[in-house]
């Protein structure tokens, strides 16, 4: 295959060799059910068990409150839906709060849970995409039961203050989830530190396999589970389990988290010289986003006066993949709706792009890629109606 | 990634006509930021209704681009009312079609050629 630049790793991460070497035996090898009393199953199971001791030492939670699940997206459903679906029907806490800048396995689950009756504050955001604790505090109310929120951004990399969050929900009595996709192997995830009630995860963001995820449930909390069957997972998640994405897990975050301190410090010092190339030598950028409290791997830049599907579409010819928060690119034709909430702005939406580097980035790709975008940025520009008008502006 | 056919990415690698022409008489946008498409169109149509030249500009995705570039390659030397029978749809046949959910939102070229000739057409009292 032909060599790539892959700096969309917050859309998903290849597998690490590590992980296929891990998962092998249980692909060539080891074909029992983990419920099997058997030998077959005995061998399974501990492999199992293995993958749910190393998913919770590496978030500092006890083995017995790790479920393995699909995805993420299943992690956040069960929270919300297990949520109201245990509050039966008489009881008062029907509201729950979430951000605008959710991932939309939280923000879709929650609108329609707010069409089926339960009421659902979104909490803004400023320009930078920051989160206020006086606008969470002044949205509870007596009836709020839980509150949902991300630990990282996923298109602009900003970390929220997941444990203040925590502090504030328990004072009154309210449930806390976490969504902690994004932040799994990019900065230190503790849920003993966090303080949290659930907390929600996915192998494929941290190079294990697709279609494995994994979510914690502090000792004592319930949800009601949105599958009824089997034992396994306690009950708590009928079905067979995935061995190879669970095993596959365990691996991955184990390396993830022992690997986190020198590979963070070498990919944001490689992310901090994409950022500021392009911005010193490309005019007319800005950064989307915080940049003093964002994750080390990503950064999300608007190039004014040209379209986001249009510069990925050059990028990728020339090898190079990243995303875009344009309508244009998404299946629904709606500009991000992070971006949207930091500032209102559509262009600055349709203009911008997610570079997220992971551990195939080098210096050689980086500056490549700057040169690359310097060019397309160049050549989108020369047939803009939007900058022609602003050139014009500025001569008169 | 959206599926685009060849053709559509030849336009878009390699467009025709961009920028703007000198003495352009009928010039036209359509679009706004809000969609995320915005188009405009500048035409030299000499005192037979032929067009002359023709070129654009286009902030907007791959099919925005690519069906700009397009439009503007089926019209140059037509007669001014055969180019306002040019459809949306046959510009995208000739790309050999675009996906779906770009047909409507980024295939806007034709709409700004008619736009650009009628106001022509109003200038010099053609209707």
């Amino acid at each position: 295959m032909e060599h790539r630049v892959y700096l969309d790793n917050s859309a998903t991460t290849p597998v690490r060799p590590e992980v296929v070497e891990a998962i092998m035996p249980f692909l060539t090898e080891f074909g029992g059910n983990p419920s099997s009393r058997h030998k077959d199953g005995r061998i399974v199971k501990t492999a199992v068990e293995n993958a749910r001791q190393q998913v919770a030492d590496a978030i500092n939670a006890d083995a017995r409150e790790i479920f393995f699940n699909s995805c993420a997206s299943e992690g956040n459903n069960t929270v919300l839906r297990g949520y109201t679906l245990g509050l039966g029907k008489n009881t008062d806490k029907k509201h729950i709060i979430i951000t605008s800048v959710e991932h939309p396995s939280v923000l879709n689950t929650a609108n329609a849970l707010e069409k089926e009756g339960f009421e659902v504050t979104y909490l803004p955001v400023d320009s930078l995409g920051r989160l206020s604790l006086d606008d969470l505090r002044a949205a509870i109310r007596p009836t709020t039961g839980l509150i949902s929120t991300m630990m990282v951004n996923n298109e602009i990399g900003n970390i929220y203050p997941v444990e203040d969050i925590s502090k504030i929900a328990h004072e009154h009595n309210i449930l806390h989830h976490v969504d902690a996709v994004q932040a799994v192997g990019k900065i230190p995830v503790d849920v003993k530190k966090i303080g949290c009630d659930f907390l929600t995860i996915s192998a494929h963001k941290f190079y294990g396999l697709k279609g494995s995820g994994a979510l914690f449930v502090k000792r004592g909390r319930v949800l009601k589970p949105l599958l009824t069957g089997g034992h396994q997972e306690m009950t708590r998640r009928p079905g067979t389990e995935n061995v190879v994405g669970i095993v596959g897990m365990g691996k991955a975050i184990e390396l993830a988290v022992r690997e986190l301190p020198t590979e963070m410090k070498r990919i944001s010092e490689l992310r901090d010289r994409l950022e500021s190339r392009i911005l010193a030598e490309i005019p007319f950028t800005r950064v989307v986003g915080d940049p003093s409290n964002r994750v080390p791997t990503l950064t999300n830049i608007s190039f004014r006066f040209i379209e986001g599907e249009g510069i990925l579409l050059k990028l990728d010819l020339s090898g190079i993949s990243v995303s875009t928060g344009s309508a244009c690119s998404s299946s629904n034709l709606q500009a991000s709706h992070v971006i949207m909430a930091l500032n209102g702005d559509p262009e600055e939406a349709h203009s911008s792009i997610r570079f997220s580097l992971g551990k195939s980035a080098n210096l050689e790709d980086i500056d490549y890629t700057v040169e690359v975008m310097k060019q397309t940025a160049e050549q989108l520009r020369s047939f803009s109606p939007v900058y022609d008008e602003f050139l014009a502006k500025q001569k008169n | 990634m959206i599926n685009y056919t060849e053709k559509v990415m030849e336009h878009f690698m390699h467009p025709r006509n961009v920028g703007k022409i000198d003495n352009a008489n009928a010039v036209a946008e359509v679009g706004n930021a809000q969609c995320g498409d915005i188009i405009k169109i500048f035409l030299r149509i000499n005192p037979d209704g032929i067009i002359e030249d023709i070129s654009f500009q286009t902030f907007g995705c791959g099919a925005a681009i690519a069906t700009s570039s397009m439009t503007t390659e089926m019209v140059k030397g037509m007669n001014i009312e055969d180019a306002l029978k040019v459809t949306r749809e046959q510009v995208a046949d000739e790309l050999g079609g675009l996906p779906a959910s770009k047909m409507h939102c980024s295939n806007l070229a034709a709409e700004a050629l008619h736009k650009a000739i009628n106001e022509y057409k109003v200038k010099y009292n053609m209707i």
